[in-house]
């Protein structure tokens, strides 16, 4: 029988059998404190509880780790002793609660843990849903819309760290549950990485950045439970940021790291200074003491309780070595900050928690990070795949190919983002050579000849039909992107938000996805080397979309080859790269123009794909690719249109080969099919004329089929199938409604 | 010729002109931090974009008090030239080295673009190689941009032609939609009475390297080594 009313253990997300395997691990029931702590380590978003077991699964390991899962972020070596050092996190549950807020203290934690690698930021990406923003829930989406974006800038720009793009989907199934998913990646000396770790018996602990408050508590039990109509009372869970004080927190902490005082470090996220207090001292094999009386606080009269579990933004936890304390503290008086003495490493292996002498929580670490619950959830696969998957083409009556292109460029998923992305800066630091919205984010490396290109990808829409298909496209996709931008991938992070792992539908949407995800690691080589997942993204009973967001990172070795999506120039020769099938399973055509979420998502070979990314890297490198676009959301007729558009008005003549399956069918349906359909592994491509046969060589070399299909330039977009014109339209006009669409959404409207 | 870039808890684009001044220009570059008292022998002292402050209170409202801001002073009544970028013209600004203020852009966002930047005048130390007229395609990356000031003090600005940039598009004219915040009279940036302090709210410094997407805002940078190099360094007491 437990010490506390069943109530109480509710309300800290704990089960029965939870709080016997405290008591079992503590030999004795906890004190109120203890039980505050084991709920937070213990929560789903600190513990990973019911995904442990199958994250194993994903490919960790490769000859440009520097590391893996396990850190506060993941790294690989980039050449010429740089290590890239990046991380994808999710803030979704705050972000809906209090979207200005709960986006900027997403940004701000995925810095620190950039930061205290030991690696300067150097730029930000970020993976959003949201609902639609017509229809019942408009008003509402448009206000969440307005206040996530303003809050990736609020932090990112005054911080100083180039926001340079990022991907929005726009779907009612995220209504009530946002999706805010923020990547960050910095730079470091690969041989200088800091780890989060505590060691040394004796070494002073500091507590560094903003007091702690009474705000977010919690948050970690908050971000695992699902929501209902009383979430917004969970508002103070969610914390206010102060870019200022992280921007002090980053500088003093790189110019603490040029020293070697530091033993480690890990900012106070998710359960605050209950996490980075026991993981350091497991980590380092080693027990932490503090006195929570040492501890700066924002509030009188805090309890033990709350000190521990605050989620207060801007703090960091760090252990020096003994004897430096005076060279340590002059760092941080330098930049306005007041490094607090608050304990030691000692060598029992236990987290002990002091209020004035006198010992509150004494837990040892293992039993809250090794010890923690771990479930193999059952698995069900959901009973209405066999009904959704079915697809009948037959039935549809499509509009004409023109309309239809039109429709798609002003769906506010396909259409251009600049609405956004102008409110974020994306040059500061003079890195940003592939400007947002133009492709992929690359930004220079300073001092080196390269760059690296970044991707953040991921289609819930797939994944709700086919998981595991869906999650391999994600990996594909970003793969592939960074790959159009003339980059190696090298790395990968990824972002699982799911719904309720208790329900086994879920589960198995979860688990499909995660083997999805290492199947495609592994073909395409691109190590997982950390992340994060959400579960409980669901709001009164319906989930999301299952959706795997998948950040890839790529070097480019000669940063002057990189590539944009955009056509360079009139007369240059199209080309495409891969084949079209016509699949239109799970399109962004269905979802539009018939309201329809149905069929399978398009089949992904993994050696084409393989096959494709290396061509890429070749041609880019050797020159002779002008411009790079992949297939995605809308087909290759929406990807012809985004070639031509921000190019001051390049059009191109197009003529595309019929399907192979129905050569001679010229059926409305058929052209939808060939436009489109959202087979992957292709990419758009234009080259000089005099290039075409290198490029074609090279095509063949590397296996992927390669097929002039027209030229770049006229003002107007013109494309035939076998010679018959289905579209004829003039760039500017598709420009601007592929431009103006989402700001029109938020003009002389009350959002 | 040394540039020094003072440097405020909170600046975020002082790396940025360094980078400039010494990697894309080749010339010396320093930091000086805000609680120093010695510009450490400036030849040009620039004043960086970032949030100095976070902006608490007001955009460069408190790093007009930091210490560095009265060797700035000095050195500016001496004639040494001294550029303000974006917060650092916002500084400037609250520190009386120029008249005005930034408000909040006019549609209430921030905005991170490339703009048109037009040179009016090319008698202050960084326009000397720059044409009169000339369009340059700089980036701007601000909330609170909208110069404005009192009607007598632009008329004033007007008369004695110490508007340096305005606002302008592609082919220089001073259309609304080409105007990004608001500002009066299209004004992105204006000098001193003795025009040897310019403050400009976009960035010449992510306008260097044609790998950036444009290397217009060299013009600033050029002029100002040529300028000192042919009228010498201001005294060193001052700097």
């Amino acid at each position: 029988m437990s010490a506390f009313d069943p109530t109480v253990l509710e309300r800290h997300g704990l089960t029965p059998d939870e709080y016997q395997r405290i008591v079992r691990s503590l030999g004795r029931e906890p004190t109120l404190t203890e039980l505050g702590i084991f709920s937070v380590m213990w929560s789903e978003h600190c513990s990973y509880k019911s995904s442990r077991i199958h994250l194993k699964k994903l490919p960790t390991e490769g000859p440009r780790v520097l590391q893996g899962p396990g850190e506060n972020a993941g790294a690989v070596d980039i050449g010429d002793g740089i290590a890239a050092v990046f991380k994808i996190e999710s803030h979704n549950h705050p972000s809906f609660i209090e979207p200005y807020q709960g986006a900027a203290t997403g940004v701000g934690g995925i810095i620190r843990d950039i930061f205290t690698m030991g690696a300067r930021p150097i730029a930000l990406m970020n993976s959003l849903r949201f609902g639609e923003m017509d229809g019942p829930d408009g008003a509402r989406t448009r206000r969440i819309v307005e206040g996530v974006v303003a809050g990736i800038a609020g932090y990112g720009n005054s911080i100083g760290i180039p926001t340079v793009g990022g991907e929005i989907t726009f779907d009612d199934r995220y209504a009530a549950n946002p999706l805010v998913n923020v990547f960050c990646l910095g730079t470091a000396r690969a041989d200088a990485l800091v780890k989060g770790s505590a060691s040394g018996i004796g070494n002073p602990v500091y507590y560094v950045g903003s007091k702690t408050g009474r705000d977010g508590i919690h948050g970690a039990t908050m971000a695992s439970a699902e929501f209902d109509e009383k979430s917004a009372e969970k508002r103070p869970a969610v914390q206010v940021g102060d870019p200022f004080m992280e921007k002090l927190l980053l500088e003093a902490c790189l110019e603490l790291m040029k020293t070697d005082a530091l033993i480690g470090v890990q900012d106070m996220g998710a359960a605050g200074l209950t996490c980075s207090t026991c993981e350091m001292g497991s980590r380092g094999g080693a027990g932490i003491e503090i006195d929570v009386m040492h501890v700066p606080q924002r509030e009188t009269g805090m309890t033990p309780y709350e000190i521990m579990l605050s989620e207060s933004q801007e703090r960091m936890l760090l252990v020096v070595k003994k004897g430096r304390e005076a060279e340590v503290e002059r760092i941080f008086e330098k930049w306005d900050l007041h490094a607090a003495h608050i304990g030691e490493v000692t060598d029992d292996g236990l987290m002990r928690v002091k209020d004035h002498g006198k010992v509150v929580a004494e837990i040892p670490n293992s039993a809250l990070v090794d010890a923690a619950p771990v479930y193999n959830r059952p698995t069900v696969r959901p009973a209405h795949l066999d009904e959704v998957q079915q697809l009948d083409l037959a039935s549809l009556s499509p509009a004409s190919a023109s309309d239809v292109l039109l429709a798609l460029l002003g769906s506010p998923t396909i259409a251009s983002k600049r609405w956004v992305y102008r409110q974020y800066d994306h040059m500061v630091r003079t890195n940003t050579i592939v400007l947002a919205g133009m492709g992929a984010g690359v930004v220079r490396v300073k001092g080196t000849s390269r760059a690296l290109a970044m991707s953040v990808d991921g289609n819930g829409r797939y994944c709700y039909l086919d998981p595991r298909r869906g999650a391999m496209l994600a990996v594909a996709e970003a793969s592939r992107n960074v790959a159009c931008a003339g980059a190696t991938p090298i790395g990968a992070t990824n972002c699982l938000n799911f719904g309720n792992p208790e329900r086994p539908e879920i589960m198995w949407q979860l688990v499909e996805a995660i083997e999805g995800i290492g199947e495609a690691c592994r073909a395409l080589d691109v190590p997982i080397t950390g992340g994060n997942v959400s579960l409980y993204n669901e709001t009164n009973g319906e989930a999301i979309y299952p959706t795997p967001i998948l950040g890839v990172v790529g070097v480019i070795d000669d940063a002057t080859k990189v590539v944009t999506r955009a056509f360079r120039g009139a007369g240059d020769e199209i080309v495409l790269l891969g084949e079209g099938f016509g699949e239109l399973g799970g399109s962004e055509y269905l979802k539009v123009l018939h309201g329809l979420v149905k069929g399978r998502p398009p089949e992904l070979d993994l050696d084409r794909e393989r096959r494709l990314i290396d061509l890429l890297g070749r041609a880019s490198s050797a020159g002779v690719i002008r411009s790079a676009h992949d297939c995605a959301d809308g087909g290759i007729a929406v990807t012809l249109a985004e070639c031509a558009f921000d190019t001051g008005g390049i059009g191109c003549e197009i003529d595309l080969p019929g399907l192979k399956d129905a050569p001679s069918a010229a059926t409305s349906i058929n052209d939808i099919r060939v436009l489109f359909g959202e087979s992957a592994s292709r990419v758009v491509v234009s080259v000089r004329p005099a290039d075409r046969s290198a490029l074609m060589q090279l095509a063949q070399a590397a296996g992927v089929p390669a097929k002039l299909i027209g030229t770049a330039g006229g003002s107007r977009l013109v494309y035939r199938i076998a010679g018959r014109t289905v579209v004829d339209f003039a760039v500017d006009a598709a420009e601007r409604i592929w431009s103006t669409t989402i700001g029109h959404h938020f003009k002389g409207r009350a959002a | 010729m040394k540039f020094t870039i003072v440097v405020f808890p909170g600046s975020n684009c002082d790396h940025d002109a360094y980078h400039a001044a010494k990697h894309v220009l080749g010339q010396e570059a320093e930091f000086v931090w805000h609680k120093e008292t010695t510009l450490k022998g400036a030849d040009v002292v620039v004043l960086p974009g970032g949030f100095s402050h976070g902006d608490y209170l007001r955009t460069g409202a408190i790093a007009r008090f930091s210490p560095i801001m009265e060797s700035v002073a000095r050195f500016a009544a001496a004639g040494g030239p001294v550029l303000g970028i974006c917060n650092g013209f916002q500084i400037l600004c609250e520190a009386g080295l120029l008249p005005g203020a930034m408000l909040r852009n006019r549609d209430l966002k921030f905005h991170c673009e490339h703009v048109g930047v037009r040179v009016e005048q090319i008698d202050t130390p960084f326009t000397s190689l720059a044409a009169k007229g000339q369009v340059l395609r700089i980036p701007i990356a601000h909330g609170e941009g909208n110069y404005f000031a009192e009607p007598d003090v632009i008329a004033d600005l007007e008369s004695t032609r110490r508007v340096v940039f305005r606002y302008c598009d592609p082919r220089g004219e001073l259309t609304d939609e080409a105007n990004p915040n608001g500002s009066l009279n299209h004004i992105a940036g204006i000098c001193s009475a003795t025009r040897n302090v310019v403050g400009l709210m976009p960035h010449p410094e992510r306008a260097c390297e044609s790998v950036l997407g444009s290397a217009d805002g060299l013009v600033l940078f050029e002029s100002v080594v040529s300028q000192v190099a042919a009228h010498g360094a201001v005294p060193t007491a001052a700097s």
